[in-house]
């Protein structure tokens, strides 16, 4: 699975305004991600996971930052999340199925702050976006 | 997980907000699964699927109409939608994995459209509802 050119586009246009405001929608992901699908907070037995805790805002901004990450090498994701996918094959192990949980409360959380840009044609490149990200992070599993 | 009285509050609750725009983000809820999830369309090879499609309206508004059903018997909602499960199981056969790709492309729609409303806990609860409405669904197929 590789993103188009179009799709690229999309997502290096919008990644400029979602910078801006990474931490917030990282916290609010993972808000969300553990309100709605509370069995992953079972991968965070170490977190202090009430809304605002100091915790949620680092994590959420390492989440934020990863993608980052990927973002600025859409040509090589594989590469750029190289360390990052040993770390959930090897140490985490979080069951690939938490990957599209996430995933979908990014997309419900960028929807809500950029209602305007998320259109049908960008809301389609971003969750192709986080299903390669997630792929990449599950690559070394087995 | 049932529905406990918190979340079935803030679904009403939410759907006295949407008033009579239910339709509207149903389609384009719609519009956004056959954007991303093109395996959906195989279902719709009697509709034109291209953007403002007088059908995927008109189709959008049963769902709304469904969903709205559903909101007005949240205490029997594999009673309410019997007749649609059926419907689903027997004749149009619609795999019901694809259930959850539509809540999910209606949950980035309610929170592009009402952005200050899908905080982690209404999300929780919408999120809730829309896997029981699947489930009530699924329960005709065996």
């Amino acid at each position: 699975m590789s993103l188009t050119k179009a799709e690229r586009t999309i997502i290096l246009s919008m990644w400029g305004k979602i910078s801006t405001q990474a931490d917030a929608i990282g916290t609010e992901a993972l808000e969300m991600l553990f309100a709605s699908f509370p069995q992953t907070k079972t991968y965070f037995p170490h977190f202090e996971l009430r809304a605002g805790s100091a915790h949620l805002r680092a994590h959420g901004a390492k989440v934020v930052a990863a993608l980052g990450d990927a973002v600025r090498s859409l040509d090589d994701v594989a590469g750029a999340l190289s360390r990052l996918s040993e770390l959930h094959a090897y140490i985490l192990r979080v069951d690939p199925v938490n990957f599209k949980l996430l995933s979908h409360c990014l997309l419900v959380t960028l929807a809500s702050h950029f209602p305007a840009d998320l259109t049908a044609d960008a809301h389609a490149a971003w969750d192709k976006f986080l299903s390669l990200v997630s792929c990449v992070l599950t690559e070394k599993y087995r | 997980m049932a529905l406990s009285g918190a979340d079935r509050a803030a679904v009403r609750a939410l759907w006295r907000k949407l008033g009579g725009n239910v339709g509207i983000y149903a389609t384009e809820a719609l519009e956004r699964t056959f954007c991303s999830f093109p395996a959906t369309k195989t279902y719709f090879p009697h509709f034109d699927l291209s953007p403002g499609s007088a059908q995927v309206k008109a189709h959008g508004q049963k769902v709304a109409d469904a969903l709205t059903t559903a909101v007005a018997h949240l205490d029997d909602l594999p009673g309410a939608l019997s007749a649609l499960g059926a419907l689903h199981a027997h004749r149009l056969r619609v795999d019901p994995a694809h259930f959850q790709l539509l809540s999910h492309c209606l949950l980035v729609t309610l929170a592009r459209h009402y952005p200050g409303d899908l905080a982690p806990a209404m999300h929780a609860s919408l999120h809730k509802f829309l896997s029981h409405v699947t489930s009530a669904l699924a329960s005709r197929y065996g």
